[in-house]
């Protein structure tokens, strides 16, 4: 029996959050779903009545080093994850963002990085987070345990459920447990430096290095005022410390029209790219929004120009496909920063900004009425009666 | 008799074939449909040709808009369709059934675009896979997922499949290197999902419509992922006397922490027929043979092949041979690309395509042999070692029915034990028609019916590529 002044449900096993889940539906509730609490944040304003906390599914259920698989229940804090990868030099592929830099509290959990398809710099060669999950357990909006996927590299078998699930906000159903492929953790790793480029030019580097074939798997820049008075264009290499030598021993020459300075190792090469990671530069003042915008990196200094001033401060990832970047958080920078972005077909989320602009503009980018509508139909294939975090990708679903 | 049962034809849409043809006649061009016997005859089967049925009509459109105007015809009509890249699908995912049309992709095989700056091409779905790499590979620029039918399989299909192929184990499967496609529903809408620019918040369209065989819509153009090659790549054989060091060496390599672009796996039989076929120097005297490729400079491969080499060496290899040209590279991934075809040759097949943990890899090669071996026949491994990806290929003679019964029976138990494993039933190949009733071997009751509302959100009447992936109703096993 739930009592009715609990506000926040915090089942201990997935039965009973299948129980809990059943017992809101039939009563007409609705439940937003939390983990660590690290990207609340992240999408529309909570609209639920009550919440339902992966807080105490917590533990790591297996991890097969010799397979480079882990399968954590969804309230496992991604920390204690991380330890239990370390202990054997391997790592989550995406290089998940640590959403605390922006939003400023909370833990980041193995549920909540799914349900973000948080991923990080690494993304250019190893993808997000959605292709590292190889399976899913979760709570359907009927109270159903719900398997999906499994703890294969390889698995084809029916419609591919894990993937819809990264991203979705826990709008389709409650996360229980995830299974994640694994890398060996790079033995080493080295950061080419190159300062005071413009964009323009910022994107050519990084273009000429993601086109080389050295195996670049980070390419970001960040602007003039974030950590130093320059503009600073880093290009890594990962991998044995031989390999990486060589590798990054060529890009530099590849590199050389650009003026590479100097090579980052260790900790001063990691600690540069959780910055990036977690666009730590963009966290303060903590009352602008702050936006990522994916375009195509041959377009981001165009749609930069047509945004114009509005841009108080940007920075870019992913070979400039990732453009950070702040505004004032009005509705009218927001439309600026939409119509800005319309003649490039990419797609802007607003990750950050007070709750009244979350709820009055589009935080995600807007969809054609045939996929809003086909979101509508899929939503309620998991979530018939609309349990599960009404509103937060987009009003009225 | 043939085990896999199709479900009777809708009498209701047979008895309407005239108004049907001539509904599809004032849509499509006039080389565009083909309704005489023989010219249906070429779509009766695909590469699973144990099993055939000749469609209702062959629906070829030239355009997104064309699909778009077949498929709400389709929908109005109530008639099923299926559709079809090459028909190189093992599972037959591309079999069509009497009340059904196919809709085939052939001549949507345009290139759209290349953008090396950006990294991506955009293609018709008819496009072969090979030809992806084709068109980029003087700028040192390629499409990662190989299938071994990659010369004649179309980027559409792998798509609907969400193939995979020999590369896959360091560069990922189609999905991982799928941005965007543009998909035609049931009711006529042409859906862009995904695209050049990355991860677009909202759900991700593009990782349910990969793999989803055909079933919520028609694929008619995609964006892929361009990579720049390595600076170079060597295969290298080693050859063991027993299989179960073959198989304990994968499981050592991926345990180390070493992940090569590509680790393959043949058993005797295989070898034997590869060779015969392709010559391409595989040793004829080892029980069971890998073929790891690294990549990188001179100095990296030679720095990760001895790591390598001497994992291989802890688990007794006799036989090492490093690719000393590009002509020889070519050579050993012809013997092992071509090994289906090669196959072919001498016997009649099927092949499985089951996943298992890496490590659990000794086990289930020691359990198909015996699982073959009490059926009396005989088996040929040939597969993606590193992600524990099996191919099994059962010999039998396809003009003796019991001996064909006796194949599918061993191949369905093949899957099962990879499922009881910690595995799945495909890896690569897709359920299809094949492997539809082993679908609860995998699923509980509720994971299959959330599948099926999914689908049902796109496709509520169940039209599009009918009775497959799920069990028909009533079988199961």
């Amino acid at each position: 029996m739930i009592a009715d002044e609990v506000a926040t449900l915090t089942p201990s096993d997935e039965a009973e959050a299948c129980a809990m889940v059943a017992e809101a539906r039939g009563r007409g509730e609705t439940l937003d779903i939390v983990g660590g609490g690290s990207c609340v944040g992240l999408g529309r304003p909570p609209e639920g009545k009550r919440r339902l906390s992966s807080a105490r599914l917590d533990g790591i259920v297996f991890h097969e080093p010799a397979e480079m698989v882990l399968r954590a229940k969804a309230g496992t804090p991604l920390a204690a994850v991380e330890a239990a990868l370390e202990a054997h030099n391997q790592i989550l592929p995406f290089e998940p963002i640590d959403h605390r830099a922006l939003y400023g509290g909370g833990e980041p959990t193995i549920g909540g990085l799914v349900a973000a398809n948080a991923s990080g710099p690494r993304r250019v060669s190893a993808g997000a987070a959605r292709d590292s999950v190889i399976g899913l357990r979760l709570v359907n909006g009927c109270g159903e345990a719900i398997m999906t996927g499994g703890r294969v590299m390889k698995n084809v078998a029916g419609l591919d459920l894990v993937k819809l699930n990264c991203g979705a906000l826990g709008t389709l159903g409650f996360l229980t447990e995830a299974t994640f492929k694994l890398l060996p953790k790079p033995e080493s790793e080295a950061t080419i430096v190159i300062r005071r480029l413009d964009d323009a030019r910022a994107v050519a580097a990084m273009t000429a290095a993601l086109g080389s074939p050295f195996g670049v798997s980070g390419a970001a820049m960040l602007s003039p005022g974030m950590g130093r008075e320059f503009s600073r264009t880093f290009l890594r290499v990962e991998g044995v410390a031989a390999s990486v030598d060589h590798r990054a021993d060529k890009l530099l020459a590849r590199l050389a029209e650009f003026g590479p300075e100097r090579v980052l190792k260790g900790d001063d090469s990691r600690r540069l790219w959780w910055a990036v990671r977690d666009a730590e530069f963009l966290a303060e003042p903590r009352d602008r929004a702050v936006w990522r915008v994916g375009v195509k990196p041959s377009r981001a200094v165009e749609f930069l120009a047509r945004l114009g001033p509005r841009a108080l401060a940007h920075l870019f990832d992913g070979g400039g496909g990732l453009v950070w970047l702040s505004t004032e958080p009005t509705p009218a920078d927001a439309a600026a920063l939409r119509a800005a972005l319309a003649p490039f077909g990419g797609h802007a989320t607003l990750v950050r900004a007070p709750d009244a602009l979350r709820a009055a503009v589009d935080v995600f980018q807007l969809q054609p009425p045939t996929l809003a509508a086909l979101t509508r139909r899929v939503k309620a294939a998991f979530d018939p009666d609309g349990v599960f975090n009404p509103g937060r990708m987009y009003a009225g679903i | 008799m043939a085990q896999i049962a199709f479900p009777p034809p809708d009498p209701t849409i047979l008895a309407r074939r005239d108004e049907i043809l001539a509904g599809l006649a004032a849509i499509l061009p006039a080389d565009g449909l083909i309704a005489d016997l023989a010219g249906r005859r070429a779509f009766e089967t695909d590469a699973l040709t144990a099993y055939r049925r000749l469609p209702l009509a062959v629906a070829l459109p030239r355009s997104a808009d064309e699909v778009a105007r077949v498929m709400r015809f389709c929908r109005d009509a109530a008639v099923n369709v299926v559709a079809r890249g090459a028909g190189t699908s093992l599972s037959g995912g591309a079999i069509p059934q009497e009340d059904a049309i196919v809709l085939g992709l052939s001549k949507m095989n345009r290139i759209l675009e290349v953008n090396l700056a950006d990294r991506y091409a955009r293609v018709e779905a008819g496009v072969t896979n090979l030809a992806i790499s084709e068109a980029v590979s003087a700028d040192g620029f390629f499409y990662a997922p190989d299938p071994s039918s990659q010369l004649a399989c179309t980027i559409g299909g792998n798509v609907g499949m969400n193939s995979g192929g020999a590369h896959c184990l360091k560069y990922g499967v189609t999905v991982n290197n799928l941005l965007g496609v543009r998909l035609v529903t049931l009711d006529g809408d042409i859906l862009d999902l995904g695209g050049a620019e990355l991860d677009a918040a909202g759900l991700d369209w593009l990782g349910l419509v990969c793999g989803s065989e055909g079933q919520l819509g028609i694929v008619v153009e995609a964006t892929v992922k361009l990579i720049r090659a390595a600076e170079g790549a060597r295969p290298v054989l080693f050859g063991f006397d027993s299989c179960a060091d073959a198989s304990r060496c994968v499981a050592a390599i991926i345990g180390a922490g070493i992940v090569p672009v590509a680790m393959e796996y043949m058993d005797r039989p295989a070898i034997a027929i590869c060779e015969d076929f392709a010559h391409a120097g595989y040793p004829l005297d080892v029980e069971a043979m890998l073929i790891v490729e690294v990549e990188g400079s001179e100095a990296e491969m030679t720095a990760e092949l001895a790591c390598i080499a001497a994992i291989a060496k802890a688990h007794g290899v006799r036989v090492t041979r490093e690719s000393m040209s590009a002509m020889e590279s070519a050579q050993i991934w012809k013997g092992r690309k071509s090994a289906f075809g090669a196959t072919g040759r001498v016997a009649d097949y099927i092949c499985m395509d089951g996943t298992v943990p890496t490590s659990r890899l000794p086990e289930a090669l020691e359990r198909v042999g015996e699982i073959c071996a009490g059926y009396g026949l005989r088996v040929a491994n040939v597969f993606h070692a590193g992600d524990g990806n099996m191919h099994p290929l059962i010999l039998y003679d396809v003009n003796d029915p019991a001996q064909q019964q006796k194949a599918e029976a061993a191949g369905m138990e093949v899957l099962k034990m990879s499922v009881a494993l910690g595995g799945s039933l495909t890896g690569e190949h897709g359920v299809g028609i094949e492997k539809r009733d082993l679908m609860s071997c995998q699923y509980a009751p509720a994971d299959l019916a959330q599948q099926k509302r999914v689908r049902a959100a796109f496709d509520p009447r169940a039209q599009l590529n009918p009775a497959k992936v799920f069990p028909l109703e009533g079988r199961g096993a």
